[in-house]
C-alpha cells in the first residue's frame, strides 16, 4: 500500500483502518438492509391478519400495558448504553467499553425475561399460536425480534471475552462496532413493533 | 411413522432410481478410494474457498440437477402423448411437475447463473476473490445440501405435490398430509439463505473491489446485471424467507397463517410467494441479458451499442419487477382497480426489454461476426426470446388472462422465456467460458449439434403448446381424453422433449470428448475477448492476477490489447499476495443444516437440535477463529507465473 494511503488510514476510526473491516461493515449494512425486508414482510404479514382473530382474543383485550412499557423502557435504554461503548471505544478506554457492554447486556437481557413472562401470561389465557392468524402472526413477529435479540446477547458475550483475550485491536473494535449496528436496528424495530403492533392494538 | 412409511414404495420406477442411487454412491466412493483420491477432494474442493472452483462446483450441480428436471420433464411428456394414458397416475404426476418445477428453477438455473458469476465476476472486475471468501464457501455448501434434501424426497419420505408455488391450502395440512410439502419448505429455506449471502457477498465485491479506474460505468455489461440481481436478491429473498418460515409453522406448528379456519389467509401465501416469484424469475434473467451482452459484443468484434441505455434498462427492469406480482392471479378476485394497474406495469417491462433487444441488433449490426457455438445461442436468444415476450404482454392484459390463465399457453411462455432466456444463456456462457474454467475449449462441431438439436427441440416441444392452450387444455392435468383434439400436438411437443434430451445428451459427451481431445487454450484469449478475464491465464491461477490491472476504459482489456498489445506484468513489480485460507467449516455447517432440516421434514424434533446445536457451535468456533490468511511470497508467483504462461 502507497504512503499516503498508509496515512490516511491511521486518521479513520480503529474499525475502519483495515480493507478487511471496511469490506465487512459495508457487509453488514446490506445484510441490515436484507433484515429491514424480512421485518417489512413479517408487519405486513401482520398487518393483513391482526384484525382476523377468529374465535380468539382481539388485540384491545389482550394486550398487557404494563409489560409492554418496561419492555421498551429496558430496550431504549440499552441502546443508549450501546452508544455509550462506542463512545469509549473512541476515547480507547477499554474498561469503560466492556461496563457499558455488559450493561447493555443485562437489560436486553431484563428485556428478554419481559418478554417471555408477557408471552407466558398470554398462554395462560389461552391465546396460543395456534388460536387465530392474528395471534400466529403476533408470536412470530414479536418472536422473530425477541429471537434476533436472544442472539445479539450471545455475540456480545463472545465479543466481550475476546476483549478481554486480544484487547482493542483493529479487529476487536470492528467486531464491537458491528454487533453496536444490529443492536440499534433491533431498536428501531421495536420501536415499530411497539407502534404498529401494541400501539395501534390497544386503538383499534 | 412406520419404516414402510419412511421409504417410498410401490413404484417400480422408485424401485430402479433406489438401486441407481446405491449403485451410484457405491461407485463414487470405490472411485475415490481406489485412486487414493479423499485426501485430494477435501484438500482442493470440500474445503475450497477459492470462486473459481466453487463456480464449478456450482455449474456441476447445475447440470445434474438439468439432468435430474430434465427426466422429470420427459417423464411428463410421456405421460401426456397420447390420452388416457396409464404411465404415471395422478399423484405421482402432481409429484413430478413439482419437482420439476422447483428444481429447474431453484437448482438448476439459479446455481447455474451464480456459478458463473462466481467463476467471472471477480475476473471481470480485476479483483483476486470476491470480498468474503468463506462466507462463499458457505453459500455454495448450503445451496448443496438444500438441493441434495430436497432430492432425496422422492425415495425418502415422498415429494412435494402442490406444484412449485405451494399454493395453500392445498400445501397445508389440510389437504397435504404427507412430509412432501416439508421438504419443499425447509430445503428451499436451506438454499435461500446460501443465495442471500451470496446476494450480500457479491454486491459488496463488485462495489469495493473494481480495479482502480473501473468505473461503475466502465464496467462489463455482465458486472452490471450481476450487480442488479444481487440487489433483487437482497430484498426478494427475505420475502421468502419469511413465507417458507410462515409455511414451515403452518405445517410443523398448526399455526393459522394460511388455513381455512380461525382467520388464515390462503391468498397471503399466493402474494408473499409472488412477491418473491416475480423478482426471482428476473434474478435468473438479468444475468442471462448480461451473458448475452459479452458474447454478442465479442464475436460481432464490437462494443456493445447503447451501453448506458442497457444499464438504465436493467435498473428499470429491475424496478419494475417488484410491482407486478399481481399479474400471477389476476384470476383470483382482485377486482378490476387492482388488475388494472398491474396489467399496466407488467406491460410497462416490455420497454426496457425492447431497448435491450434493439441494442443487441445495433450491437450485431455491420460487426464482422463469428458463429460461434456460444454466439449461436445467442443469435437464436433474440427471436425465440421475443416470442415469449409477446406471448408474456398478452397473458398481461388482465380480462384476456381468464382465457389464457393456467392453460398450456401460459406453459408455452414461460418455458420461451426461461429456457430462450436463462437456459440459453447458460449454454452460450458454459461455451465462452469453458477455456477459462478448465483451459480447454468445448468442441465446436458437437457444439453445434447440441445447439441445433435443442433449439429445433424446443420449438417444436414448445410452440405447440400455445394452441393447445387456446385449445383449452389445463397446465397440471395428469391425462386427457380422446376425442378432444389434443393429441397430434402433444405427439409434436412429446417429439421435441426428446430431441432436447438428446441434444443434452451430447452436451455431456462433449465435455467428455473436450476434456480429452479437445484443444488446450494456451494463451489465455481464445476468442480474441474484450474484458479481464481473458487477462489472465487459462485456467487463472488461483490469485487471478499477479499484479491489479488498471483500467482506462470501457472494454479494459480490448484497449490494453490495441494501446500495449496485452497485459504485460513485470517482474519486479510482484508484491507479496495475500490469500485466504480454505476452511472444512462451510461444509460441515452445512452438514449440519441438512440434519437439522432432515430433522425438521420428519418432526424429530431431538435430531433438529443437534443439528441447530453444531449450527451454532460452528459459528461460535468462527468468531473465535484468528486465521489472517496467508502471503504467496514473490519468488512463488514468479514461478507459477512461468508455468501457467509457459505457453504463450
Ligand atoms: C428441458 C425441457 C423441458 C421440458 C420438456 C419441460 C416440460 C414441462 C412440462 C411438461 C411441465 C408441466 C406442465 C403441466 O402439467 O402443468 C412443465 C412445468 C414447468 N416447467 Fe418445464 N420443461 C422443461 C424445462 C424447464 C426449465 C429449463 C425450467 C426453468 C428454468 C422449467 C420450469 C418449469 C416450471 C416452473 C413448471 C411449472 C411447474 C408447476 O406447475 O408447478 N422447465 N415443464
Ligand atoms: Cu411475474
Amino acid at each position: 500500500m502507497g504512503e499516503a494511503a498508509h496515512r490516511y488510514e491511521e486518521t479513520l476510526p480503529l474499525e475502519y483502518r483495515t480493507q478487511e473491516s471496511r469490506l465487512n461493515i459495508l457487509g453488514f449494512w446490506i445484510f441490515l438492509g436484507a433484515e429491514v425486508a424480512l421485518f417489512a414482510t413479517l408487519f405486513a404479514t401482520y398487518l393483513v391478519l391482526f384484525q382476523r382473530t377468529g374465535s380468539g382474543p382481539t388485540a384491545g383485550e389482550l394486550f398487557e400495558v404494563k409489560d409492554v412499557l418496561i419492555e421498551t423502557l429496558l430496550l431504549l435504554t440499552s441502546s443508549f448504553t450501546c452508544g455509550l461503548a462506542i463512545f469509549e471505544m473512541r476515547r480507547g478506554r477499554m474498561s469503560g467499553l466492556i461496563a457499558w457492554l455488559l450493561v447493555t447486556l443485562l437489560l436486553g437481557a431484563g428485556f428478554i425475561t419481559f418478554e417471555i413472562r408477557e408471552f407466558i401470561h398470554y398462554v395462560h389465557e389461552g391465546a396460543t399460536m395456534q388460536t387465530s392468524a392474528f395471534l400466529s402472526s403476533f408470536f412470530v413477529l414479536v418472536g422473530t425480534h425477541g429471537a434476533h435479540v436472544s442472539v445479539g446477547i450471545g455475540w456480545m458475550i463472545l465479543i466481550i471475552i475476546q476483549l478481554l483475550q486480544r484487547g482493542l485491536t483493529a479487529k476487536t473494535a470492528r467486531k464491537v462496532f458491528i454487533v453496536s449496528l444490529y443492536w440499534h436496528f433491533l431498536d428501531v424495530v421495536w420501536i415499530f413493533i411497539f407502534t404498529l403492533v401494541y400501539l395501534l392494538g390497544m386503538v383499534i | 411413522m412406520k419404516w414402510s412409511e419412511f421409504f417410498v414404495t410401490g413404484e417400480p420406477l422408485i424401485y430402479a432410481a433406489d438401486v441407481a442411487i446405491v449403485l451410484t454412491m457405491v461407485g463414487i466412493v470405490f472411485v475415490l478410494t481406489y485412486f487414493k483420491k479423499w485426501k485430494w477432494l477435501w484438500n482442493e474442493w470440500l474445503t475450497t474457498v477459492d470462486h473459481k472452483k466453487i463456480g464449478v462446483m456450482y455449474i456441476i450441480c447445475a447440470v445434474l440437477m438439468l439432468f435430474r428436471g430434465g427426466v422429470d420433464a420427459l417423464l411428463m411428456r410421456a405421460q401426456l402423448t397420447a390420452p388416457n394414458m396409464k404411465f404415471l397416475d395422478a399423484q405421482h404426476y402432481n409429484e413430478i411437475f413439482t419437482t420439476h418445477g422447483t428444481i429447474m428453477i431453484l437448482f438448476m438455473a439459479m446455481p447455474f447463473i451464480i456459478g458463473l458469476m462466481n467463476i467471472v465476476v471477480p475476473l471481470q472486475i480485476g479483483a483476486r476473490d470476491v470480498a468474503f471468501p468463506y462466507l462463499n464457501a458457505l453459500s455454495f455448501w448450503l445451496f448443496f445440501f438444500g438441493a441434495l434434501l430436497f432430492n432425496i424426497s422422492f425415495v425418502i419420505g415422498g415429494s412435494p405435490d402442490a406444484g412449485w408455488t405451494a399454493y395453500f391450502p392445498l400445501a397445508g395440512n389440510e389437504f397435504s398430509h404427507g412430509v412432501g410439502n416439508n421438504y419443499y419448505a425447509v430445503a428451499l429455506q436451506i438454499s435461500g439463505i446460501g443465495t442471500l449471502m451470496t446476494g450480500i457477498n457479491f454486491l459488496v465485491t463488485i462495489l469495493k473491489m473494481r480495479a482502480p479506474g473501473m468505473t461503475l460505468m466502465r464496467m462489463p455489461m455482465f458486472t452490471w446485471t450481476i450487480l442488479i440481481t444481487c440487489v433483487l436478491i437482497i430484498f426478494a429473498f427475505p420475502v421468502l424467507t419469511v413465507a417458507l418460515a410462515l409455511m414451515t409453522f403452518d405445517r410443523l406448528f398448526d399455526t393459522q397463517f394460511f388455513t381455512m379456519a380461525n382467520g388464515g389467509m390462503s391468498m397471503l401465501w399466493a402474494n408473499l410467494f409472488w412477491i418473491w416469484g416475480h423478482p426471482e424469475v428476473y434474478i435468473v434473467i438479468l444475468p442471462a441479458f448480461g451473458i448475452f451482452s459479452e458474447v454478442v459484443s465479442t464475436f460481432a468484434g464490437k462494443r456493445l451499442f447503447g451501453y448506458k441505455a442497457m444499464v438504465g434498462s436493467i435498473v428499470g427492469i429491475a424496478f419494475l419487477s417488484f410491482i407486478v406480482w399481481v399479474h400471477h392471479f389476476f384470476t383470483m378476485g382482485a377486482g378490476p382497480a387492482v388488475n388494472s394497474a398491474f396489467s399496466i406495469t407488467t406491460m410497462a417491462i416490455a420497454i426496457p426489454t425492447g431497448v435491450k433487444i434493439f441494442n443487441w441488433l445495433f450491437t450485431l449490426r455491420k460487426g464482422k461476426i463469428r458463429f460461434t457455438t456460444a454466439m449461436l445461442w445467442s443469435l437464436a436468444f433474440i427471436p425465440n426470446f421475443v416470442i415469449g415476450g409477446v406471448t408474456g404482454v398478452m397473458l398481461a392484459m388482465a380480462a384476456a388472462d381468464y382465457q389464457y390463465h393456467n392453460s398450456y399457453f401460459l406453459i408455452a411462455h414461460f418455458h420461451y422465456v426461461l429456457i430462450a432466456g436463462t437456459v440459453f444463456a447458460c449454454f452460450a456462457g458454459l461455451h465462452y467460458w469453458y477455456p477459462k474454467m478448465f483451459g480447454h475449449i468445448l468442441n465446436e462441431r458437437l457444439g453445434k449439434w447440441t445447439f441445433w438439436l435443442f433449439m429445433i427441440g424446443f420449438n417444436i416441444c414448445f410452440f405447440p403448446m400455445y394452441f393447445l392452450g387456446l385449445m383449452g387444455m389445463t397446465r397440471r392435468m395428469y391425462t386427457y381424453s380422446d376425442g378432444l383434439g389434443w393429441t397430434p400436438l402433444n405427439v409434436v411437443a412429446t417429439v421435441g422433449a426428446v430431441l432436447m434430451g438428446i441434444g443434452f445428451i451430447v452436451l455431456c459427451y462433449n465435455i467428455y470428448y473436450s476434456a480429452r481431445y479437445g484443444e488446450r487454450d494456451m494463451t489465455g484469449d481464445p476468442w480474441n475477448g474484450r474484458t479481464l478475464e481473458w487477462a489472465t491465464a487459462s485456467p487463472p491461477v488461483h490469485y487471478n492476477f499477479p499484479v491489479t490491472p488498471v483500467v482506462e476504459d470501457l472494454d479494459a482489456y480490448w484497449v490494453m490489447k490495441k494501446k500495449y498489445g496485452g497485459f504485460h506484468v513485470k517482474e519486479e513489480d510482484l508484491k507479496p499476495i495475500h490469500m485466504p485460507s480454505n476452511s472444512g467449516r462451510p461444509f460441515w455447517m452445512s452438514v449440519a443444516f441438512f440434519v437439522a432440516g432432515f430433522g425438521l421434514v420428519f418432526k424429530w424434533f431431538a435430531l433438529a437440535i443437534v443439528g441447530a446445536l453444531f449450527i451454532v457451535l460452528g459459528l461460535i468456533l468462527r468468531s473465535f477463529e484468528d486465521d489472517d490468511g496467508y502471503y504467496i511470497p514473490v519468488d512463488e508467483i514468479k514461478r507459477m507465473e512461468r508455468a501457467a504462461r509457459k505457453g504463450a
